[in-house]
């Protein structure tokens, strides 16, 4: 057995993997960037290695660097987590020759897996169902074209390397086919370092579901059941489940031969995951699944499985990684109850779901409900050089109904502030009556976008919260020890006592009644006055006074700003030119995404204050527009 | 301390015939309180709130601390006058907290004619800053007014307690160190255009607000000039270029903001130089004075059972309990507060009116607030009396009461009759508040004495047969109903307002607490007369 790990990860997936070498009574190594020093996983292993600045590429991607600090600290093993590393083939054979074990699959593995068009045809031969689409070398433009034309559309166009949901186009109609190709060509060698695109068919309404894999040195090779992945933004994986709702046995059957077949097919060791896509249009059939790609790492819902299994999958990959055989076999693997799992996101919904950073100087999840596994924790930043995802909160229940109500209301007992979370929209994507009913799709929340991603008005028991804790929150200036003034709240003589506290949201008054008896804990006083009121997931900052309507503000002077901090990777206009309102100016690349920056109206550009590859702050003014005359 | 005991018998019949008789009462002066406080008719309030503008008593509720009390000064005044056109006298007045200081605050009712100046309009503004000035209140004047009512104009312009006191006043408390603020949310105009420019700190709301001496119609009649309101006297004519605002708002709302950051820097703190104490409730339900109050107010009953429903935990240390029985006096606490109390218990004589006046001599000595609770038909009559020198006994009270430099607070619990008024500090002694209870009736004397009397000295009076003076007292009977009622009273402003019994307590609790932002002065008592 191995004796110590070090995990060339960070966040919630590096002290996931801690928590089990802990139990297995292995000893555990950390690395760290420079923002990451005070990070959790960092404090919480028993050596921590620095190996870098903040950019993932000098730190957390750099394989050198990762293997010294593997051989400084005396680690026997080294465990990529998901991201980053994981799926390296080069640098997993550079950890096997400097005679480390790498807890993942061979590298072939990994390879063979890693491009999806090779990765398709390997499936095909295998006798593996994929989509219809073009994976061909011929990456000429009006090639690629043809052969979307030939596809139909709606077609994909998803990066070769890709993987994440990033470098992933969808392109409605022909005449956006060149536009969508530049982009996620750009996205891709961005990202990966290689701009070849693959094209898929679009199936109409797609389900996302994905088979939990696992092979040993041995040959062995079982699957863990199924997930449906279908709540989806994006391409990004926001609620995720075990087993899928609606799968039927014969469903079942077909989706997970076809991922061990497909596992099989490559000499797979360790855990892995298999994609396909479902044609849910008539429920899920068994040949209506084909195979997407091939993950070969531990995935981020990977909980969900263990929750439905009864396994701890890095104790697994530990074991099989230390030359063991698989502990159970097929027969002896039962799925139990369900799991539903949900990613926090430091993200705002309401602003269209732009990445939310800063200190969090609040934040409680409810870890006494359900499990949680973040990597984060309260007075801890969230940066901007990291993926924004949190934590994972999974709950697992008899029923599919019991594990995502359970969900539903860990969801709305999240309370984070300042930075801004996706919780109130998670309990609401759970809570909507199509999301019980099992009717998914990958399409479900782009349907239903406007409704989920608003911020709704906080419930009346939060308002009454709020009132309650400006009454108790009241200043006392006088050394009176119990003033009237102070004590009868609200005493109006000849009436009944005005009860209420009028409060402001983004300006809209809102009255909270004061018939609280006591202060409740879901209420936060800040320093500079505002009221913070945590219901359903929200953080509603209330203000004691509406905001001043500036005319001056409200009419603009045609700045276009930074929303955030990032780089710029685009500029798509010059000085002079005239550009109608929505088309885009520039590209901001933040967070790891890219965000176009839009004419807020028609006009002329009259300034651009930056170019390509500068970085930028939040606020900053990046070009100026003149609204067109008339 | 001294817990009082209770004698009421809650289920007896007087007790239940008192309490729907006062519960009627007051159920009736929440209803017209409630009226009043609506301000002008539906149709102008609709177009007030139309325009943008919040409607005056919502301006006072944000411009209040969360949850802060409001003392409403004379919420009924000009009851049944002006036709009832002019709920509240078109202006309301009252004491609230803002950012944590007691503030008094004047706010016109531009629903009720305009906000126009009635003469009862202007004695309300002139008794809020005298309570401001008392008490050492920072003013907030929330300002929407077209100015004096016109047709009134003798009754409104020229005299000392007229208009021009308003600004009077207002130089002299910015003298005294009384913050005076002005908030123009509306009209302002001729002498009210004084109320802003006598301003320490004055705000006005952009596209709402207008300051002018003389408004465009008369410009054009005078010079020939024609300008709109709002070039002549607008937020950007006096924010950018006369100077007669500092501070320029948005809207209502924005205004209200900034006056409330106006009195956050007034860097002042209200220390109370008194023994002050947690404070307990009485021990006995308040609501219990509805049973003990006799629906008939010649109807005697022992007064330490109201003390024992207003004082903190019903201790009442009494003084001198064995002498001059008809005057209960003793130390209690409201709302941990010390106060020194004065009851009626039955008409006042030589002994009740010498301890009255020792104790009010305790009080200003250790500067504890006195309070006053009158139910008193007079002093007693009689040759033995006047013998006695009940004059000079009285007086002495009268002095001690007129002399007292510590807060004084009155309440009219029953009668207020002849110069029982006077020895137990009416209006004219100037206690910082005077409230009234609905069943209360005020008159130099009762309607039936002065009926007798008037009939006694009629020169036709041995003539009458009894039929007679019976159609000759009957109407002079009336009109004493009439004019002692309290409604009457409180229309007129002989009082602050009208209370309910049952939040007496309260009332006097923020009473006492808004006097206290003044420091007690040294009394320094006249000549008694011995």
């Amino acid at each position: 057995m191995i004796k110590s790990i070090l995990v060339a990860n960070r966040g919630e997936i590096a002290r996931r993997i801690f928590r089990t070498a802990r139990q297995m009574g292995i000893a555990t190594v950390a690395v760290y960037s420079e923002p990451d020093a005070d990070a959790p996983h960092a404090r919480e292993a028993d050596q921590a290695v620095l190996i870098g600045p903040a950019a993932a590429r000098e730190s957390y991607l750099v394989g050198d660097k990762i293997i010294a600090a593997a051989k400084a600290t005396g680690a026997e093993a080294i465990h990529p987590g998901y991201g980053f590393l994981s799926e390296n083939a080069e640098f997993a054979e550079a950890v096997v020759a400097a005679g480390l074990i790498w807890i993942g699959p061979p590298p072939s593995a990994i390879r063979a897996m890693g491009l999806k068009d090779a990765a398709k045809s390997l499936m095909d031969a295998a006798g593996v169902p994929v989509t219809p689409g073009y994976l061909g070398e011929n990456q000429d433009e009006a090639h690629l074209k043809s052969q979307a034309d030939r596809i139909g559309y709606p077609v994909l166009i998803k990066a070769v390397a890709g993987g994440g949901g990033k470098g992933m186009r969808k392109v409605e109609k022909a005449q956006d086919f060149a536009t969508a190709l530049t982009s996620c060509k750009r996205e891709a060698s961005a990202s990966f370092g290689d701009d070849r695109v693959l094209l898929e068919t679009y199936v109409t309404r797609p389900r996302h579901i994905e088979v939990q894999v696992f092979g040993d040195a041995h040959g062995a090779v079982v699957h863990l059941y199924e997930r449906d992945c279908s709540l989806q933004r994006r391409h990004q994986k926001v609620i995720e489940e075990a087993p899928a709702p609606g799968m039927s046995d014969a469903a079942r059957a077909a989706v997970t031969s076809a991922a061990v077949k497909a596992a099989q097919a490559v000499g797979y060791v360790g855990a892995g995951t298999v994609e396909f896509i479902a044609d849910a249009s008539e429920g899920l059939k068994p040949d209506r699944i084909w195979f997407m790609e091939m993950n070969t790492r531990l995935q981020v819902e990977h909980p969900v499985t263990e929750a439905v299994t009864g396994v701890d999958l890095v104790e697994w990959q530990i074991r099989v990684a230390s030359g063991e055989p698989l502990p159970l076999t097929q027969d002896q693997i039962k799925l139990t109850g369900h799991a539903v799992e949900a990613r926090l996101y430091a993200e705002n919904p309401a602003g269209g779901f732009l990445p939310s950073i800063g200190t969090l100087e609040h934040f409680h999840l409810p870890d006494d409900l359900i499990r949680v596994d973040t990597g984060v924790e309260e007075g801890g930043e969230v940066s901007p050089f990291y993926d924004p995802m949190i934590a994972k909160l999974i709950a697992h229940a008899a029923t599919r109904e019991g594990a995502s109500d359970l969900l539903a209301q860990a969801c709305s007992e999240v309370e984070v502030w300042p930075v801004k979370t996706n919780a109130g929209f998670l309990a609401r994507c759970l809570d909507h009556p199509d999301f019980i009913a099992g009717e998914v799709d990958t399409g479900f929340i782009e349907a239903r976008l406007d409704a989920l991603a608003a911020q709704p008005l906080p419930s009346e028991a939060a308002l009454a919260a709020a009132a309650t804790a400006v009454i108790m929150g009241e200043d006392r200036l006088t050394n009176e020890p119990a003033s009237p003034w102070h004590e009868l709240i609200g005493f109006r003589a000849n009436a009944a006592p005005r009860d209420t506290v009028r409060l402001y949201l983004d300006g809209q008054g809102l009255d909270g009644s004061l018939s609280v008896e006591e202060l409740t804990d879901n209420v936060l006083l800040t320093d500079d006055g505002e009221v913070v009121v945590f219901d359903a997931g929200e953080a509603f900052v209330l203000t004691r006074r509406p905001p001043v309507k500036d005319a001056a503000h409200a009419a603009g002077d045609g700045g276009v700003r930074a929303p955030m901090p990032g780089k710029v990777v685009a500029v798509s206009v010059a000085v002079g030119d005239k550009v109608t309102r929505g088309q885009p100016l520039l590209t901001l690349e933040a967070m790891k995404m890219e965000h176009a920056l839009a004419a807020p109206y028609d006009g002329e550009v009259e300034s651009l204050a930056v170019s390509v590859g500068d970085q930028v702050t939040e606020g900053s003014t990046l070009a100026r527009l003149v609204a067109k005359d008339g | 301390m001294t817990k009082l005991a209770t004698a009421i018998d809650r289920t007896g019949a007087a007790f239940q015939t008192n309490d729907s008789h006062n519960r009627a009462l007051v159920a009736q002066l929440r209803e017209r309180a409630a009226h009043a406080a609506l301000g002008g008719p539906e149709a102008s309030r609709h177009r007030h709130a139309s325009r943008g503008k919040l409607l005056p008593r919502e301006r006072v509720e944000r411009l209040l601390d969360p949850g802060s009390p409001f003392l409403e000064v004379a919420p009924l005044a000009a009851h049944g006058l002006y036709h009832n056109e002019a709920p509240g006298a078109g202006l309301i007045t009252g004491i609230g907290r803002v950012c944590g200081r007691e503030v008094m605050i004047v706010a016109n009712d531009a629903t009720v004619k305009g906000g126009a100046y009635f003469p009862l309009t202007v004695k309300k503004h002139l008794r809020a800053q005298e309570v401001a000035m008392q008490n050492h209140l920072p003013c907030v004047y929330l300002v929407d007014s077209g100015g004096a009512n016109l047709p009134h104009q003798a009754e409104v312009f020229p005299d000392r307690d007229h208009f021009g006191r308003i600004f009077y006043n207002q130089a002299r408390m910015s003298a005294a160190g009384i913050a005076q603020i002005a908030c123009v949310m509306g009209s302002c105009t001729a002498g009210g255009a004084y109320v802003p420019a006598m301003s320490d700190e004055t705000v006005i709301v952009r596209g709402q607000g207008t300051i002018f001496l003389g408004g465009p119609p008369l410009v054009k009649a005078a010079t020939g000039e024609i300008i709109s309101a709002e070039e002549l006297g607008g937020a950007d004519t006096h924010g950018r270029r006369s100077g007669v605002v500092d501070h320029v708002a948005e809207d209502d709302e924005h205004a209200l903001t900034i006056v409330r950051s106006i009195v956050a820097n007034l860097n002042s703190k209200k220390v109370v130089d008194l023994d002050l104490a947690e404070p307990r409730e009485p021990a006995y339900d308040p609501e219990e004075l509805y049973g003990i109050v006799p629906s008939d107010v010649r109807a005697p009953y022992d007064v330490r059972e109201v003390i024992a429903r207003i004082v903190d935990g019903s201790d009442f240390d009494e003084f001198k309990a064995l002498y001059g029985t008809t005057l209960v006096t003793g130390f209690a606490r409201i709302w941990g507060q010390p106060v020194a109390i004065l009851a009626n218990n039955g008409v006042l004589f030589s002994e009740s009116a010498l301890k009255g006046a020792h104790f009010i001599e305790l009080a200003c000595k250790r500067k504890i607030p006195l309070v006053f609770l009158q139910n008193i038909s007079g002093f007693m009559v009689g040759g033995k009396y006047e013998a006695g020198g009940i004059a000079k006994d009285g007086a002495k009270l009268v002095t001690a009461v007129a002399s007292a430099e510590v807060p004084k607070f009155t309440v009219l619990i029953g009668g207020s009759f002849g110069a029982g008024n006077y020895g137990m500090c009416g209006r004219a002694y100037s206690p910082r508040f005077l409230w009234t209870w609905p069943n209360s009736r005020i008159s130099v004397m009762g309607g039936e004495q002065a009926a007798s009397v008037l009939a006694t000295v009629h020169r036709d009076a041995g003539k009458w047969t009894p039929a007679e003076e019976e159609a000759f007292k009957a109407p002079v009977r009336d009109k004493y109903e009439t004019e002692g009622d309290p409604y009457f009273a409180t229309g007129r402003l002989w009082d602050d307002g009208i209370i309910d019994p049952a939040q007496t307590r309260d009332v006097l609790g923020l009473s006492i607490s808004a006097a206290l932002n003044a420091p007690i002065p040294e009394t320094r008592f006249g000549v008694f007369r011995m």
